[in-house]
């Protein structure tokens, strides 16, 4: 009975984020076609392969939020968290010479880690998820200094690791369908993460506890363990976005970081997903922070000054929280 | 279990403060050990300072940052002038460079030291003016390094000329390409000294020097990596006939170096950086950068804590002192005089 009626609930949100969905992707879809009336150097594959390319990070670290979002929770340690895996990568490939596959290994531990950490406090230990996931967010920043020694560490002894984000598979098996490899990696998280949220029982329960905490542990669910399972996927999700970022720059930068975090969830939000927890989708997710990529893009190729760029994307997110609210008012 | 938990804390405490006690020892440059050096008396009693550490200078220095390289090249050229001179300093920062509060209160920490004298890279040319105005009231000097403040407070500013500096790359820059075409610049801020001046040198001497070079697009990538890296791509797609690219911090030179590996187009373009740091040496040495300005922190630092120990001796100290930039290049890079300021 129990299960029926989560599942119940959860097909009155389907329908509802379809919706949402179709207005999110429309506005992407309105956005690429003003953009590339407004320039004929935007519609173009190199471009739209530079859009896709710079959403990856963003976009993987979104999804990851996207977990958290859902049990109305939230990440604020995704960004810097994400730089400490990419240092703990760069420690276990370029300082200890590790095979590539181990660093990688360590990188997305060392996100699962953090994200099991933050998902203790709040659930074991009562913490609030933003002041705990805030404590992790200096704690990883921290962390990602003192390792390093506060210097970059580069990977140029290991060429391979920067063929994971820069290099194509695509392209080696259709010439001059050069899809870096960092896009693929970001669509095969999203699917992973489409069927973890919507196929599996982490994501029922994921909405179960955003819907209603209390009446999903009084049906017997064991909501603490349940919570940290899911603050350590997004943990995993944050390792991914660490590699892919150390890859992209063939080198751990350590002091970067911070603010990625607040993008990723301006991306979740675009697409859909409430804060108030309970609904949200991964496809959402990813039509968030596509459209969060195409806006900068276009932006700078119409050099709009930079100062104005930003004001926009604060508009946007504005405009597109608004359009969520009305259409719940009317649903 | 909550007893487990408390004790874990109270071990967690204990490793911090231990580390934390490790760091000041480490900071303190001549912590200690310089004393116990038995071989070397004719230099010390030469200086005049055999005595016990207490009567040695404390120079505290308030940086605007500890993270970036460059501010880590500042640190160790005052680290190399308190050894010489024997004096302690400290050296510190904000994490990042907005966080002008954050400053003010180290510099208000240090002042209540009472040190001999103290060094400051201010973030904000005028929030520190009544902190400083302190340090005149209580006779301690103030050796401004870096960035400059609007007062007449500071004994002596040592610093880039950055204005020059970023001359010297646009020439360099017309030379490259021909005297003609299309440029773009990517900076690291447009709110900073360094950032307005690094830009306004590099477009003045454009503008008066060199009319056939058109300067298409000026964008900010707050020396981020990635994002510089997504940027000067976006600018590469938006002017296809791009022929120069000048990155004005070590962040945006580096996005800039990437965008035109992503982009395949390398020898298409002249990309000039400013600063060091390994990728752009490397992409120097690769050809794929033609060349950088580069600043000379080490000397930024040194010469901080030489005239704050002057100036803390009453000695007179200039008002001004350039601590000079090099242009290096394929050419060069391997030359004692470049070797000396480029860091890794």
């Amino acid at each position: 009975m129990r299960i029926t009626e989560i599942a119940g609930v959860k097909s009155k949100f389907a329908v509802q984020s379809g919706l949402q969905q179709l207005l999110a992707f429309g506005s992407l879809i309105l956005l690429i076609i003003f953009f590339s009336i407004a320039s004929s150097n935007f519609f173009q594959f190199s471009n739209l392969v530079g859009i896709l390319l710079s959403t990856a990070v963003i976009g993987v670290l979104a999804l990851g939020s996207t977990f958290v979002i859902v049990t109305g929770g939230i990440d604020l340690s995704v960004g810097t968290v994400m730089t400490l895996c990419s240092v703990m990568t760069g420690v276990f490939i370029a300082m200890w010479g590790l095979p590539v596959w181990v660093g990688i290994v360590g990188g997305l531990l060392t996100g699962a880690v953090c994200g099991f950490m933050s998902g203790l406090a709040i659930a074991r230990l009562g913490i609030p998820p933003f002041i705990a996931t805030l404590a992790m967010m200096m704690i990883a920043k921290g962390l990602a200094l003192v390792i390093s020694g506060t210097k970059p560490i580069y990977f140029t002894e290991t060429p391979v690791f920067m063929k994971l984000s820069q290099g194509s598979l695509l392209g080696d098996i259709i010439p001059g369908f050069d899809i870096p490899n960092a896009v693929l990696v970001f669509f095969l998280a999203a699917i992973i993460g489409s069927v973890l949220l919507s196929r599996t029982i982490v994501g029922r329960y994921n909405f179960a506890i955003g819907s209603n905490e209390e009446a999903t542990r009084l049906s017997g669910v064991n909501v603490r363990n349940w919570k940290i399972a899911i603050y350590s996927i997004t943990g995993l999700f944050t390792g991914v976005a660490g590699i892919l970022m150390a890859s992209r720059l063939n080198s751990a930068q350590p002091s970067l970081g911070m603010g990625y975090e607040l993008e990723a969830i301006a991306a979740v939000v675009i697409g859909g997903t409430s804060l108030s927890g309970g609904k949200g989708t991964i496809i959402g997710t990813v039509i968030g922070a596509l459209i969060m990529s195409v806006l900068t893009n276009g932006l700078r190729i119409l050099s709009v000054p930079p100062e104005w760029q930003t004001v926009v994307v604060g508009f946007v997110i504005l405009l597109a929280v608004y359009a969520d609210n009305l259409r719940r008012r009317k649903a | 279990m909550r007893k487990g938990l408390s004790i874990l804390l109270l071990a967690v405490v204990m490793v911090i403060s231990a580390c934390g006690s490790n760091g000041n020892g480490g900071n303190n440059v001549n912590g200690g050990n310089e004393p116990a050096v038995t071989n070397k008396p004719t230099e010390e009693t030469s200086n005049g300072v055999t005595d016990a550490p207490a009567e040695k200078m404390y120079i505290p220095l308030v940086s605007k940052g500890f993270q970036h390289q460059f501010w880590q090249a500042v640190k160790s050229g005052a680290e190399k002038a308190a050894a010489e001179l024997n004096v302690d300093i400290t050296f510190e920062g904000p994490e990042t460079e907005s966080q002008v509060d954050k400053q003010l209160e180290m510099l208000q920490v240090a002042l209540d030291k009472k040190p001999s004298a103290i060094g400051f890279a201010a973030l904000d040319s005028q929030a520190s003016i009544p902190l400083l105005q302190k340090a005149k009231d209580a006779g301690i000097p103030v050796i401004a390094f870096d960035s400059g403040v609007d007062s007449d407070i500071p004994t002596s500013l040592v610093t880039t000329d950055n204005l020059a500096a970023a001359g010297m790359a646009a020439d360099k820059m017309s030379e490259l390409i021909g005297g003609e075409g299309e440029v773009a610049v990517i900076v690291h801020d447009q709110t900073s000294r360094t950032g307005i001046d690094r830009r306004d040198g590099f477009v003045n001497r454009m503008k008066e020097q060199y009319p056939n070079i058109k300067i298409v697009d000026i964008q900010y990538g707050g020396g981020d990596h990635l994002k510089s890296t997504d940027l000067a791509k976006a600018m590469m797609q938006a002017h296809p006939n791009l022929k120069g690219f000048f990155g004005a911090n070590e962040g945006s030179a580096i996005g800039i170096i990437n965008a035109v590996t992503e982009m395949k187009a390398e020898g298409k373009i002249t990309v000039i950086g400013y600063d060091s740091g390994k990728a752009q040496i490397d992409a120097i040495k690769s050809g794929l950068m033609a060349g950088a300005i580069s600043q000379n922190p080490v000397g930024i630092g040194y010469e901080t804590v030489k005239a704050a120990v002057a100036a803390s001796k009453g000695e007179t100290v200039a008002a001004k002192i350039d601590s000079g930039f090099v242009w290096f290049d394929k050419t060069n890079i391997d030359s004692e005089e470049v070797k000396a300021v480029i860091y890794e």
